[in-house]
């Protein structure tokens, strides 16, 4: 694993990509951190980073797109996976390269707390556990971009499919306005959730009978919490839904003030479960 | 050692390895020769363990590569059709990373990927990077990868294509001093080179594996069709009459020859008598001066075209025939044409 995450950082900076991405990425929060903590005076670092979160939309694809994409394609994946390295190291050495360079991206911000504190009063608290929870939520991005360009040859699909899901996702608290909350909607918007399981689960293990089976079982449930009017009903599916607004947590770091630990602990197992899964895909494709 | 025992890989409807079993011993160079399409780069893909196969067992030295595929890979080198490469690395950094890929102990790294740049001729381009470099040296690129650490088994697809005459031949000895202490099994459709460097052959057509043999015993199985060509100064007629009572003629057939007065006859034989006395007799009784008389005997191309034609017509597909053919005379190429028409009936 660590000969795979070496050559690829190394990659990263002997192509432009590496250089290119944290170049960009610091222009611009440079612009931010000047508007916001030194024309305006705001004194958490913290802010800024709340505000530069859409960033990730546009770079994180970028970074991502050839770490699987680009393998397939060169045929180069031959080589990784004759050889006796499994696919789990394969898949964890380009993922800690893909947060190698967006760590280094971040170094830079390291200093700004001091800088900031040196002109009146900071927090380093704030703004470093902000930093961390921005750090995070950049790694969780980089997972889906990681298992979205494990699913194509193609770079450039990689790259227009990771920005579409991470527009969706940052644009998820302004969708969830749009959800109704009676419980007549809630139940619909259920059973159409439910029927994608299904469908996943049924493209992923060709079995009809747990698809099936596992559609019984929920329709079930919803009918039965329908009918018997259970309280969770009521504005269920928008509760259900913003549990993905990832990017709440950081909101909560950021403008809030609000270290959300259990927000960290779930971006963690959301990177596990992207690289399950990427690892999965990649298997996958042997057996096929 | 590797054995394979009934594999077979499906694609949907499409059965691309048809229960494909054999044993690839040590210290001995196998050739995987079949039609483009037939299956051996699937098959080399499976015992290599990029693929994973629909049913069937690959067990390397006795592991089994599905069940602990880290350690059974561990005995293996492999070069793809497409050798593995990146473009933006030099030649020294892919064979850095090989060979911590490979998991080759830090201290020995340097002096083995050394020695496989040596056996591929690759020193002097050890700086420059992947992308810039001609395909040949390409391809040595993705040999040194494999020798790279002189794995046990070395597998290699279509190695030399692409190569010029020189390199072709430093290959070959390259392969040849291999094979002392390395099982080596290289798939190939150029005829000529699998005959002049393979200790065993096996032949593969549409997916199953229809002869696995020495070269020489597979040219023995054509025996019994062997065929005689001479050259006459005689009659058409006479020349068939006189002839046609010699025994262990299967099939006899006269033509006009080249030069005015002579005929062109092809015989078939049947059974292992020899029977070029008979027919020196008979002739010099007759009077009709023999100008020539030649033994074709199978050659490894024949073995090839019937074996694979034969799988073609039990599947009844169309497919192109292998374009491979060394340059043969005309009355080679005659007597195998013959050859061809007999066996159909």
């Amino acid at each position: 694993m660590f000969a795979i995450y070496k050559r690829e950082v190394k990659s990263y900076f002997d192509t432009m990509i590496g250089w290119v991405f944290i170049a960009f990425l610091m222009v611009v929060t440079g612009i931010y951190m000047y508007v916001y903590n030194f024309y305006y005076g705001f004194p958490y670092f913290g802010y800024t980073l709340y505000g530069i979160e859409f960033l990730y939309m546009i770079f994180i694809p970028i970074l991502t797109m050839r770490s699987m994409a680009e393998e397939r394609k060169g045929k180069t994946d031959q080589l990784l996976l004759t050889s006796p390295v499994s696919a789990t190291q394969i898949v964890l050495g380009k993922f800690f390269a893909m947060a190698t360079v967006l760590a280094l991206a971040l170094v830079p911000f390291f200093f700004t707390p001091i800088l900031i504190s040196s002109y009146g009063n900071g927090s380093y608290l704030i703004d470093y556990s902000t930093m961390l929870t921005f750090f995070l939520l950049g790694c969780v991005y980089i997972g889906i971009g990681m298992l979205i360009s494990s699913l194509t040859e193609s770079q450039i699909i990689a790259a227009v499919g990771t920005f579409v899901v991470l527009l969706l996702l940052h644009l998820w608290p302004s969708l969830m306005n749009l959800l109704p909350t009676s419980s007549a909607s809630t139940a619909i918007g259920m059973a159409l959730l439910l029927a994608l399981v299904c469908l996943v689960l049924h493209s992923m293990t060709k079995n009809i009978i747990l698809a099936l089976g596992v559609g019984i079982i929920g329709i079930l449930a919803i009918v039965i919490s329908y009918l018997t009017q259970a309280e969770w009903m009521d504005g269920g599916l928008v509760t259900l839904m913003s549990q993905l607004e990832l990017a709440a947590v950081l909101t909560d770091a950021g403008y809030n003030y609000i270290l959300d630990v259990s927000g960290l602990i779930l971006y963690l197992s959301l990177i596990f479960l992207m690289i399950f899964v990427t690892v999965q895909m990649m298997c996958k494709r042997r057996w096929s | 050692m590797i054995e394979v025992k009934n594999l077979v890989k499906r694609y949907g409807s499409h059965t691309a390895v048809d229960h494909l079993s054999f044993t690839v011993e040590k210290g001995q160079i196998y050739g995987f020769l079949g039609p483009n399409g037939a299956g051996k780069s699937t098959t080399m893909n499976i015992m290599t363990g990029y693929l994973a196969p629909t049913e069937g067992e690959v067990r390397i030295n006795g592991i089994d590569l599905l069940e602990e595929p880290d350690e059974a890979k561990k005995y293996i080198g492999y070069l793809p059709e497409m050798p593995p490469l990146y473009p933006e690395m030099t030649v020294w950094e892919y064979m850095e990373f090989c060979a911590e890929l490979k998991k080759i102990p830090r201290k020995k790294r340097r002096e083995e990927i050394l020695s496989a740049m040596e056996l591929t001729k690759l020193e002097d381009r050890k700086n420059s990077l992947i992308r810039n470099l001609s395909k040949g040296y390409k391809q040595r690129v993705g040999l040194a990868q494999a020798v790279l650490g002189l794995p046990e088994i070395i597998i290699l697809d279509e190695p030399t294509v692409g190569l010029d005459p020189m390199q072709i031949i430093e290959i070959r000895d390259l392969i040849r001093s291999l094979a002392k202490n390395h099982t080596i099994l290289l798939s190939s459709h150029i005829l000529s080179e699998v005959s002049a460097v393979c200790d065993k052959i096996m032949i593969i057509s549409q997916g199953k594996l229809v002869a696995n043999d020495t070269p020489q015993r597979l040219e023995q199985t054509m025996k019994g069709v062997a065929t005689l060509n001479l050259e006459i100064r005689a009659d058409k007629k006479a020349v068939q009459r006189q002839l046609q009572s010699i025994r262990g003629i299967r099939h006899l057939s006269v033509k006009e020859g080249e030069e005015e007065g002579t005929v062109f006859v092809t015989i078939e034989e049947e059974g292992e008598e020899d029977i070029r006395e008979a027919l020196f007799y008979a002739c010099a009784n007759a009077k009709m001066p023999i100008l020539s008389m030649q033994s074709v005997k199978a050659t490894l191309e024949d073995v090839f075209l019937e074996l694979t034609s034969e799988t073609k017509k039990e599947d009844q597909r169309v497919e192109e025939s292998p374009q491979e053919a060394s340059p043969e005379e005309f009355k080679e190429t005659e007597a195998m044409e013959e050859e061809e028409d007999v066996r159909d009936l």
